[in-house]
């Protein structure tokens, strides 16, 4: 689960980490009333987790109640997209903040280290642009210190990496006190990500978190009830919601821009699904893992879910049958089809694994393609899209 | 031989009264491995299909010398269950549970003894076909035979072990290592253990987006630390940046994790990548075919 910026900055402020004073609003009414009760410099920020919101126009300036109404305006409703989400995401909720005067941006980071099963520290004295970016063109100025956390954070950790990241010796202090605070965050919120990104340095020298990037784990959320009331904030897939509904995780349904629909059971084999597809030429609508030992109520919503999407034009569908027979997968996708609105002939069915000829046998029967190898299936099901 | 399991296993349940976890111990035994029987905290003193329950791990594993546990209990409590695991002496711990905070994975592995071996968490398990299977995989596609297989997908295993099976290609030790960010053994960890295995001719790894345990397994065998045969599948091609694809752990994050960097990893030491798992049983054939690279 991502937080939104003033989620997050609401999250650091609870934790010590000093963040803008700043208030969100939904409505162009409630922002002329915070400008009225705080009339001072400040910005105007789309809450959006998109990224690239400055270059659409989601961050503007106003210093009054009057002149708050012409950017609040703006940016309330207005749809951000960027090159990989050209759908966008629509603007509901402006965070209004007085404007820092700032120095020098700098970035500080705590994610989870896969490789050294670790918590890791990213920090820089270059900030305010994507680590990416930075990591591209100046590599050496990036200091990247994983922490053990059976002996976890003492200041000198902090200190040290701000000295190694080259950050003014005066700010070494407070660098270390705010990661001290991240890194106790980091635990007690369960999060995945803890961005600050730019930290700025004021122009009287203090240490402020000027924008917040947050990441709670999912598999953490149940410890978390305090993220609930958040969570009605974050994106909004309706197919993804069906697909939560209808008993499958998070993660199991992504949705994608293309207009193949793809269902396979295991992550893996639908990935690799996905990869067929692609390789044919096709373009994949969605990733959808059914998980293993699928009854045939969850194919029927698989399908169905599946085929709301107004862009699938074909349908393929991946199945290893393993501790299933394949006959018994045919005979439930048989059941969870026959009768249902989406057309047959544009649905394309690769069943392999035990019984996989019977399984065939039984889909062919009632008129649906069943192929033998993913390769194939991929090829019929880009072609079924294209017609 | 094989690795980290065979004929000599001695396995627990934890979760045994569990729905899944009595159907999988049920599954194991039939397939011939020894399922001395298993720990539900409150239900010790019981017996379920003939399998003795324990409260604790420390009385199951006196009471019978078993030497791996398979772990079925629910995600908040299965970190728990890893380590009183560790701490009983087991040495070959394999977590089936998906969605465990992860959190709780950073804190288990840090205070995980030298020398207890974790599959997993979010795996399907280990097989050394024709000795033990201690998991959640379909038995009988594997066979017995010299292909090592490591992978982090449970389904496109069974799928590529079906294909390499129906070639004639058995296999000596099959795991999968798991889909989740914090796992215990990683890819590197295995190549070692089946370069030790002298039945072990070759290995087929079976990588995916996010990460870069890929990348570390293809240094080591840059370094000379893994001196046999590598077929590569790599799975995620096409996925975009940023969307988690059914396991946790598979994210292109930015540049990072993405699946061409880890496929011209391979490709760069001339390890063979399938474009596609049906590829994988010619392309196994045609390195054991080739003479040793040293």
């Amino acid at each position: 689960m991502r937080l939104l910026e003033y989620q997050g900055k609401e999250l650091f402020a609870r934790a010590g980490i000093p963040v803008p004073p700043g208030r969100v609003a939904a409505t162009v009414d409630e922002a002329v009333e915070i400008m009225r009760a705080n009339p001072a410099p400040s910005v105007v920020k789309a809450q959006v987790l998109i990224g690239g919101r400055g270059k659409a126009g989601g961050i503007k300036f106003c210093s009054n109640a009057d002149d708050v109404r012409e950017p609040a305006q703006a940016i309330l409703g207005m749809r951000i997209a960027n090159a990989q989400n050209p759908d966008g995401e629509v603007t509901k909720r402006i965070w209004i903040e007085q404007r820092l005067d700032i120095a020098k941006e700098m970035y500080l980071s705590i994610t989870v280290d896969r490789a050294s099963k670790r918590p890791i520290v990213i920090a820089s004295a270059i900030g305010g642009m994507d680590i990416e970016e930075v990591a591209h063109k100046n590599p050496e100025a990036i200091v990247k210190q994983t922490i053990d956390p059976s002996t976890g954070y003492w200041p000198y950790i902090g200190r040290r990496i701000a000295k190694e990241a080259g950050m003014p010796p005066a700010v070494l202090s407070q660098f270390s006190s705010i990661l001290g605070k991240l890194y106790d965050l980091f635990f007690s919120s369960g999060a995945m990500l803890l961005e600050i990104n730019p930290l700025a340095i004021t122009k009287d020298g203090k240490l402020v978190a000027s924008d917040a990037k947050v990441e709670i784990d999912d598999n953490g959320l149940g410890r978390h009830p305090e993220f609930e009331a958040w969570k009605t904030t974050v994106e909004d897939d309706p197919l993804k919601a069906r697909a939560v509904a209808a008993g499958l995780g998070e993660n199991n349904y992504v949705g994608l821009s293309g207009n193949v629909g793809i269902i396979g059971n295991g992550a893996g084999l639908v990935m690799a699904t996905l990869d067929a597809v692609t390789a044919s030429g096709g373009t994949p609508a969605n990733f959808l893992d059914v998980g293993g030992g699928a009854k045939a109520d969850l194919m029927r919503d698989a399908v169905n879910i599946v085929t709301a999407n107004p862009n699938v034009r074909s349908v393929f569908i991946n199945i290893f049958g393993g501790i299933t027979r394949g006959d018994e997968v045919a005979k439930g996708l048989v059941a969870a089809l026959d009768g249902g609105a989406w057309s047959k002939d544009k649905l394309v069915i690769r069943l392999t694994g035990t019984n996989e000829r019977e399984g065939r046998a039984v889909l062919h029967e009632h008129g649906i393609a069943a192929v033998e190898t993913m390769a194939e299936g991929a090829k019929l099901a880009v072609a079924l899209a294209g017609t | 031989m094989s690795i980290y399991l065979d004929t000599n296993s001695v396995v627990l349940v934890q979760g045994i009264t569990g729905r899944e976890g009595l159907y999988h111990a049920n599954r194991m035994r039939a397939y011939g491995t020894k399922v001395a029987g298993g720990v539900t905290p409150g239900k010790g003193g019981q017996s379920v299909d003939d399998f003795p329950v324990f409260d604790t791990v420390r009385e199951a594993k006196s009471a019978t010398r078993a030497t791996t546990s398979i772990i079925f209990v629910p995600p908040p409590f299965a970190a728990d269950a890893i380590l009183e695991s560790a701490d009983a002496g087991i040495g070959l711990i394999v977590c089936i549970t998906e969605g465990i905070p992860i959190h709780d994975m950073l804190k288990a592995v840090a205070a995980l003894p030298k020398g207890v071996r974790l599959i997993g968490p979010n795996c399907p398990g280990l097989v050394s076909p024709g000795q033990s299977l201690v998991g959640i995989m379909p038995g009988h596609v594997f066979s017995s035979g010299e292909v090592g297989m490591v992978s982090r997908s449970g389904t496109l295993t069974y799928e590529i072990v079906d294909q390499l099976t129906r070639a004639g290609i058995g296999q000596s030790t099959c795991i999968g290592i798991g889909g989740d960010p914090i796992i215990g053994t990683v890819f590197t960890d295995t190549l070692r253990a089946f370069e030790r295995d002298e039945r072990t001719t070759c290995v087929v790894l079976v990588g995916e987006i996010g990460g870069s345990d890929e990348e570390d397994a293809a240094a080591l065998i840059a370094r000379g630390e893994f001196s046999k045969p590598v077929v590569a599948f790599i799975g995620g091609r096409s996925a975009p940046e940023g969307k988690r694809m059914g396991h946790a752990g598979a994210i292109v994050s930015g540049s990072s994790g993405t699946a061409q960097a880890k496929v011209d990893a391979f490709m760069k030491l001339g390890v063979p990548v399938a474009e596609s798992p049906a590829q994988i049983p010619d392309l196994v054939r045609s390195v054991l075919a080739q003479p040793a690279r040293r």
